[in-house]
């Protein structure tokens, strides 16, 4: 087995022990869907008729922020205990080390995932996609999921304690307001629509809307992939330089 | 000198020549000298805050020296880290295990990051629970264990790679008697097998149980080296306390003693000395330092304490 493959089937099993996070990861998406839809949905009005179908990929969205940013606890309670130093002394690799939590987040967005699509489909969320455009949506999902994963282990090797990293993860969780994931961007204040139309949750969120109800995404798809991979090109290092900081 | 094949470092695990650190403006190491031979044990005594972890560090590659150098298993902690770090394994102060994860899930995850295949990793993490009596425990989270359980599997865990050199900082450190008494069988089973170990502890009486040999290590350097039963010949193990009848007689014994005071309480009118404790040596002390038998009042035996070592150590 690779050092890979072992820290990730690690961290998938801190995950699976760990209640808080199983609760944060799976129910708090769903509720957090309940939430938009009955109790907000009824005073927004979307082009796509019921806002449920509007809003199912808003909240996908967000709650790939909600277990990414866990990945900055799970890092950062590495950091703080004695395992990392165990880990440092048998040469296990650093990338390898912070894979395993990045993996372990990928699972349990993936489990997260399936689950507000569940609860969505049955309060009438009727997507439309063919094979290729669940796998382009899909595979756009999982781009900005290991993406937020990598900036949430940047924020645990930032923080000094397990509680300032969840902190530093709020930025991820506020990004999607100020997008069209819950609401329509035209119906913000102009000085808002520059942000919110050039921030990369934009491109995520709407990729995902236009693959999943047949609808043009015209460039969006490539502009959220270049967001995941540039933002990836800077993390990597980031957390490779914070890792050898913090262990010197 | 006779030709040899050996290599210089042969007979040495550790080998550190003029090791110093600080952090920031504070000195934590000043010029620290060790050598370990192979397959001894081999204990730094001291304090909380004589270096004892940070040398443990810098020999385990975790912490870079400012100044000197040192080979463990025959390899530059700094130039060749990754094989040293093949060679080593530490158990530091903070248990460094998963506590969500089961003691054999713990010990498995351990052996095949250490490049052991799924079967042999198994049976080398059976191999190990069974050597510290945990065969029973097992299956149970590790947050559940007792602290001597914890500090038994996190030995362990070190032990999956077959080290030749182990670190172990303070290893019954906050442990009750019994757990204690474990730990050092354990440590024992270790240098059965050939390893060598490095150990710090607080404890006089543990260094001298454990080790071949000992360094005392104080602010950052060594002041005293050998095995335990040279060290005791000039560190006491038992101090004499002496109440004397009055103020004067206080200060003129205080004064007569001078470098061979281990302790002293003006208000009480009390004053230590070394002894190793026998009668003979007790009433020769009393003979010798009041032959009046005129100003020693009462006087009771304590076992030495690390600061009376501390205190008889530094006198020179």
């Amino acid at each position: 087995m690779s050092e890979y493959a072992i820290l990730a089937s690690r961290s998938i099993r801190l995950t699976r022990r760990n209640p808080d996070a199983v609760i944060t990861a799976l129910v708090l998406p769903v509720l957090l869907m309940l939430v938009f839809v009955y109790f907000f949905g009824g005073a927004i009005e979307t082009s796509t008729g019921k806002y449920v179908t509007y809003v199912a990929p808003g909240v996908l969205i967000l709650c790939a922020g909600y277990g990414a940013s866990m990945t900055a606890t799970t890092v950062s309670n590495d950091m703080t205990g004695g395992i990392i130093d165990r880990f440092r002394s048998m040469d296990t690799s650093s990338t390898a080390v912070l894979a395993g939590h990045v993996a372990a987040s990928v699972a349990r967005n993936a489990a997260a995932t399936a689950a507000v699509l569940g609860v969505a489909f049955a309060i009438g969320f009727r997507p439309h996609a063919g094979t290729g455009q669940w796998l382009a949506a899909v595979s756009i999902l999982l781009a900005y999921i290991t993406t937020l994963s990598w900036l949430g282990a940047a924020a645990g090797l930032l923080a000094k304690t397990p509680e300032a990293a969840s902190g530093f993860t709020f930025v991820m969780l506020f990004l999607p307001y100020p997008s069209s994931a819950f609401v329509p961007v035209e119906t913000m204040p102009a000085w808002l629509h520059g942000f919110a139309e050039n921030q990369p949750v934009t491109p995520v969120i709407e990729s995902l809307r236009g693959l999943l109800l047949d609808q043009p995404t015209g460039n969006s798809p490539w502009l959220a992939l270049a967001w995941c991979g540039g933002l990836l090109a800077v993390t990597l290092p980031v957390c490779a330089a914070l890792y050898r900081r913090r262990t010197a | 000198m006779t030709a040899t094949h050996a290599r210089p470092d042969a007979d040495w695990a550790i080998e550190a020549r003029g090791l110093s650190k600080a952090y920031g403006s504070v000195p934590v190491l000043e010029n620290l000298d060790l050598r370990v031979r192979r397959g001894s044990v081999y204990a730094l005594l001291g304090p909380n805050g004589a270096g004892k972890t940070t040398t443990v560090r810098i020999l385990a590659t975790l912490t870079r020296a400012d100044a000197g150098q040192a080979r463990v298993a025959g390899h530059d902690v700094v130039a060749e880290r990754s094989r040293v770090r093949r060679s080593i394994s530490l158990t530091g102060q903070y248990a460094a295990l998963d506590e969500e994860q089961t003691g054999r899930e713990n010990l498995r995850m351990m052996a095949a990051l250490r490049g052991h295949s799924r079967k042999a990793a198994a049976h080398r993490a059976d191999q190990l629970l069974e050597r510290f009596g945990l065969t029973e425990a097992q299956g149970r989270r590790v947050a559940t264990y007792s602290g001597g359980m914890r500090r038994r599997l996190d030995i362990a865990a070190g032990l999956v790679g077959d080290p030749q050199v182990v670190f172990l900082d303070e290893p019954t450190t906050g442990l009750d008697p019994r757990s204690r008494r474990t730990m050092w069988a354990a440590v024992g089973a270790l240098t059965a097998a050939g390893v060598t170990v490095l150990l710090t502890t607080q404890y006089l009486e543990e260094a001298d149980q454990l080790a071949d040999r000992v360094a005392v290590l104080d602010r950052g350097r060594v002041s005293a080296e050998g095995t335990p039963a040279e060290l005791k010949k000039t560190v006491a193990a038992q101090r004499l306390d002496l109440t004397m009848a009055g103020h004067e007689a206080y200060e003129a014994m205080a004064a007569r003693l001078a470098g061979r005071l281990l302790h002293k309480a003006p208000e009480e009118l009390l004053l230590g000395v070394a002894t190793d404790g026998s009668a003979a040596h007790v009433r020769a002390l009393l003979d010798e330092l009041d032959p009046a038998r005129a100003e020693v009042e009462r006087f009771a035996l304590h076992s030495a304490t690390l600061d009376d070592v501390f205190m008889e150590l530094t006198h020179e």
